[in-house]
């Protein structure tokens, strides 16, 4: 049932930029408009472009924050979301304590 | 079945229903929800909207390009290796590989985990067994990762907890004693919450998800309120999201409140703003599905309830579609043709911030 929402309405998750704005929601409050507008901006593309593969995969992979395949050597997990706080301007919570620890 | 739609009930039963049935059930259901809360209903042209995503003769639909919204859950992983009982297939995996394979092999915008009771109270024992587990998670995660749970108050009274059932309690008319009752275990359960939040952001949680709240009535609803008060200033960087149970608080006490609101009987929109106040990041609506009505009837009424809350909310919405909720048919197994119909509904008639 999950997987129906998601291929209806879902923007993709870390395929394309549905984390990023995601973000933007659990940390500014900031409504679905907003949001897409604000990653957007700090991605330098069009709204439109959040949701198209073609254009997120490359972004996603030249940034290191993380794509939807498993490639050697790229940042993933905690490594993508340090860099995701930076693109996006905000404190996550796990990559504060995870900067705490590695002095 | 000629010139019929296909359409089903919200127990999941295939119908056959005209054209005139389905506009008639949708101003129904809109009707329905607009008399009970007092808000408008939908548009017509809302209504047109409606009708058309429910006789759209594929078998799913989906939102237009560009309407896409957030799509957040409450333990989709679990399901991947729980059985029957949590709507799980029963895949022998360990809780940090099914996360995974939902973020990277489904593609969802957040991710969760949680303890298969689901319940708050049963995690407090084993706290340091879930936040191993949390933390090397959220170490190999990228998406948003929630720890989620539902305050449960009903929990915390007799037999299963230390509280006089108020259940017991009202058919004898001992009202004072249940409100009493209720009281005591609400602060019980408010400290429980605040212990396991506040045990989560020590190893970085990033977002608590107080899922269901006020399942046992307002004073369950107000113990969640007051917990994510506590966590907003003892744990700024741990987001907390709130979810309703209901479509109204039910007023199990009946006269607590909360930012000055009496909580028994409050509407999703109200709802929210309580919410807000307390310092949730997200709330969620919660509609119960009517499984003697029609699809049409439980979207309609659904819908109506999630627009006014979106339109008016000043913290992302999102629209509960799980089973026998947000106009999704009450059932193990909800077909895709409604569940589909549903969501794209939530999003483009419901302005629902996400799901």
């Amino acid at each position: 049932m999950h997987m129906a929402h998601i291929l209806t309405s879902g923007m993709g998750g870390i395929r394309t930029a549905g984390d990023l704005v995601a973000w933007m929601q659990i940390t500014r409050k900031m409504k679905l408009d907003e949001a897409k507008k604000h990653v957007a901006g700090k991605l330098g593309l069009a709204i439109s472009d959040l949701i198209n593969e073609e254009v997120m995969r490359p972004i996603r992979e030249e940034l290191g924050i993380g794509v939807i395949t498993s490639i050697t050597g790229t940042a993933k997990g905690v490594r993508a979301k340090l860099k995701i706080a930076r693109l996006l301007g905000i404190r996550i919570n796990s990559v504060e304590l995870f900067k705490s620890q590695i002095g | 079945m000629r010139g019929k739609i296909r359409t089903r009930m919200g127990d999941g039963e295939l119908v056959f229903m005209s054209a005139g049935e389905i506009k008639e059930d949708i101003l129904a259901g809109t009707s329905d929800a607009a008399c009970n809360a007092n808000i408008p209903e939908l548009t017509s042209d809302d209504q047109d909207r409606l009708f058309g995503i429910l006789s759209e003769p594929t078998r799913t639909v989906s939102v237009v390009p560009g309407n896409e919204v957030i799509v957040t859950d409450d333990g989709c992983s679990m399901s991947f290796y729980s059985g029957q009982d949590g709507g799980g297939v029963g895949v022998s995996l360990s809780r940090m590989q099914a996360i995974l394979i939902y973020e990277r092999a489904c593609a969802a915008d957040t991710i969760s985990m949680g303890h298969s009771d689901y319940s708050f109270k049963p995690v407090k024992p084993i706290i340091n067994f879930e936040l191993n587990d949390y933390y090397n998670t959220s170490m190999m995660t990228t998406a948003p990762f929630f720890y989620g749970a539902q305050p449960n108050m009903g929990l915390y009274f007799q037999p299963d907890g230390p509280y006089q059932n108020p259940a017991d309690l009202l058919p004898k008319g001992n009202i004072k004693a249940a409100q009493e009752a209720q009281e005591a275990a609400a602060e019980h359960l408010r400290k429980d919450l605040v212990f396991v939040g506040k045990k989560l952001n020590s190893v970085g949680c990033e977002g608590l998800n107080f899922d269901t709240c006020g399942s046992a009535g307002d004073a369950d609803f107000l113990a969640a309120l007051e917990a994510a008060a506590d966590l907003t200033e003892a744990a700024p960087n741990m987001p907390v999201i709130m979810g309703g149970s209901g479509e109204f608080v039910l007023g199990m006490h009946g006269e607590v409140s909360f930012d000055g609101k009496r909580l028994a009987g409050m509407y999703p929109h109200d709802q929210a703003k309580v919410a807000e106040s307390a310092g949730a990041r997200i709330y969620g609506v919660a509609v119960g599905t009517n499984t003697n009505q029609s699809l049409a009837w439980n979207i309609a009424r659904a819908v109506t309830f999630v627009k006014k809350t979106a339109t008016t909310a000043a913290i992302p919405i999102h629209a509960n579609v799980g089973m026998g909720v947000g106009g999704v048919p009450m059932m193990e197994a909800p077909p895709i043709d409604s569940v589909t119909r549903a969501s794209k509904s939530m999003v483009e008639i419901g302005k629902a911030d996400g799901l």
